[in-house]
């Protein structure tokens, strides 16, 4: 059994995401462990682009902040093998297709593979163009997240049909971001998912209370958390370990009682 | 591979929740072009509204001073609106109107493009937001202005280099969150499918015209046509047409900047490498991690970090050629044309006329060459006199 599925194997995750050199990879390393001693499942760590399309401010602005500081693709793995030493919880890259594309598609895998990297988001590469990188990844192990959108309707199937490790219901329209509110109809969309596929759904965008958390656990597998831990983390710096901690630990509570 | 490419650039790389807006686009636009009265509607606005065909001036003064080819000029300046933008907005608007939408955005480097968006938007009664850069919006405040006036909403851009593409990275931001009612008027030919392809069939007009004319005028045609690129829509526009002819020349002006040997340029051919980014494969300035590198340009219109896919495929196939033209070169040549000819060009078109200097001498007296001018430079006096040391403010 696969590391993600495991993760979704003893019930509802909690999937939190951090951009990597954010204040400094020190810091990156020491929020990751402090994520999984929190009970986090998975973690997704963003390498950082110069234009992240996808991203609302918020996470754009750690990006900038992460390039400014100096991190590189390679400093995202060396972060990488440093949380190795200490943990195998399962990691799965957000980036967009650029940087893995200048690093080449097969170094960049190989380098996945051996520092165990479970799996690899890429907002800007839907499913007509995965071609060029899926079969790569898969034969180095590693997974390719598919996103489904609220404007995915009938490509649902098509997408999940093809899906590996998990599926990332997007929850909203537009970029990622806190949110009052979540509109979509994210339980039939997770039911069409099912209907195909018995891979994992979890749900991402908007999400930053523990209510909203447990709301979307329930009517899927899992909730991933972005803006409200890179705010945590633009708040408290070098110095948000503790932070990033309890909130983990409180959202992981709330999903697992969904 | 997905769908619209150019040997092997070109493509979709965009996130999923645009894709079915994609696709339903594509769909549209592949109905509407062959339907007749969608196609009489566009001529109509091409002819009556924005004033179609344009111009091919020949240059007399131009060409004796310079002593070589006859210097033939696509005066796309001379549209409403000033620029060619017009013929792809026209187009695309009429397009989104016929879809069902009753709001456009877009992004806007100098200005040019969003004001003839803002424009097309007043014209159809739609709901118009452009988005800018904080150094563009300051240094063609004109243009914002302008674009008030005809009632549309400029957002300023502050994240990034805050030029032409985080304009476009926020436009692409602002189209994912309301699709439903809503029509991207990309203005180049770049972006994902269908973009590139829609912008270069509604700027092929400007090949097509300038074609038909020179060989009536010449009875041959032109050893070489130049157009400026930034995403490259005149160029591709004046290109399309003539790229058949394997013997006319197809020559596109980069923004050199300050020297492709400085980091303060937009040379993308000279100095760009292959990479995916704004949903296309096609060449960038980025730099060993595939970030996108800041670029500069005198000219807002050229100060794009990118490059059209098909611009890209031409190069590689060898059908055309790049050339970089620097800051000094286009302005000198926007003071030359301005009074040789009278002609006040914009910046932008300052760089092919830039080349055209140093060409021209170069062709015999029988041949002839054309330049698109495509836009007029109203909007840059201030901004040139400022590089010469006049301080003027709009």
């Amino acid at each position: 059994m696969s590391k993600i599925k495991q993760a979704f194997a003893g019930g509802k995750a909690f999937i939190p995401f951090l951009t990597a050199g954010d204040p400094d990879a020190e810091s990156t390393v020491k929020y990751i462990l402090a994520m999984q001693r929190a009970g986090a499942d998975i973690v997704e760590i963003g390498i950082p682009f110069s234009d992240p399309t996808a991203e609302g401010v918020v996470i754009q602005d750690a990006n900038i902040r992460a390039l400014k500081a100096g991190m590189t693709t390679k400093g995202v793995f060396d972060i990488v093998r440093r949380v190795r030493q200490q943990s195998d919880i399962p990691l799965v890259f957000l980036t967009y297709i650029n940087p893995v594309f200048h690093y080449g598609y097969e170094k960049f895998f190989t380098e996945c593979e051996r520092l165990q990297v479970d799996g690899i988001i890429i907002p800007d590469m839907p499913f007509e163009e995965k071609g060029e990188l899926a079969p790569i990844a898969a034969a180095h192990g590693v997974d390719v997240i598919s996103l489904i959108a609220p404007t995915s309707q009938d490509r649902i199937k098509m997408i999940a049909k093809e899906a590996t490790g998990y599926v990332y219901a997007v929850s909203s329209m537009g970029v990622t971001g806190v949110r009052q509110n979540i509109q979509t109809d994210l339980k039939s969309i997770v039911n069409s998912i099912r209907q195909v596929t018995d891979v994992p759904v979890a749900i991402g965008f908007g999400i930053s209370t523990p209510e909203q958390a447990a709301a979307m656990a329930k009517i899927s597998d899992g909730a991933i958390v972005g803006s409200a831990i890179v705010k945590i983390i633009e708040k408290y710096g070098k110095n948000a370990e503790q932070a990033v901690y309890d909130y983990t630990y409180k959202m992981k509570q709330a999903v697992i009682k969904a | 591979m997905g769908k619209g490419r150019y040997g092997k650039f070109g493509g979709q790389y965009i996130s999923e929740t645009l894709m079915n807006e994609l696709i339903n686009l594509e769909q549209q636009y592949e109905y509407y072009k062959n339907d007749k009265s969608f196609n009489d509607e566009l001529n109509d606005l091409l002819k009556n509204y924005a004033g179609r065909p344009s111009l091919l001036y020949y240059a007399q003064r131009m060409t004796k001073d310079l002593g070589g080819a006859k210097i033939y000029l696509k005066r796309e300046d001379l549209n409403h609106t000033g620029s060619h933008k017009i013929n792809n907005v026209l187009g695309q608007v009429l397009l989104a109107k016929k879809m069902g939408k009753t709001r456009v955005i877009a992004e806007t480097g100098a200005g040019q493009h969003g004001v003839a968006t803002a424009t097309a938007a007043a014209l159809f009664g739609m709901e118009c937001e452009i988005f800018m850069g904080k150094v563009d919006t300051d240094r063609q405040a004109l243009n914002v202005y302008r674009m008030e006036l005809l009632g549309a909403k400029v957002h300023a851009v502050t994240s990034g280099t805050q030029t032409l593409k985080d304009a476009v990275n926020e436009t692409m931001r602002e189209w994912s969150s309301r699709v439903h009612d809503t029509h991207y008027v990309l203005g180049s030919v770049m972006g994902p499918h269908p973009f590139p392809l829609i912008v270069r069939d509604f700027q092929s007009v400007i090949g097509k015209e300038a074609k038909a004319e020179i060989l009536q005028r010449e009875g041959k045609l032109p050893a070489a046509v130049l157009a400026c690129v930034g995403g490259g829509s005149n160029a591709m526009g004046m290109f399309h047409a003539f790229v058949p002819d394997k013997g006319v020349k197809l020559i596109g002006c980069e923004a050199a900047g300050k020297g492709i040997d400085t980091d303060m340029h937009a040379a993308t051919m000279a100095k760009g490498t292959l990479g995916i980014f704004h949903g296309m494969k096609s060449y960038f300035c980025q730099d060993g991690n595939g970030q996108i590198a800041p670029v500069y340009s005198i000219s807002a219109g050229l100060d794009y970090p990118g490059i059209g896919p098909e611009h890209a495929y031409l190069r590689d196939s060898g059908r055309a050629t790049y050339v970089p033209v620097t800051d000094d070169e286009a302005v000198a040549a926007f003071e030359y044309l301005a009074k040789i000819e009278g002609i006040i060009c914009a910046i932008e078109s300052a760089h092919a006329v830039a080349h055209a200097i140093k060409l021209a001498p170069s062709l015999s007296k029988d041949d002839s060459i054309i330049i698109c001018l495509s836009g007029r430079g109203d909007k840059d006096v201030a901004a040139i006199a400022r590089y010469r040391g006049v301080q003027i403010y709009e």
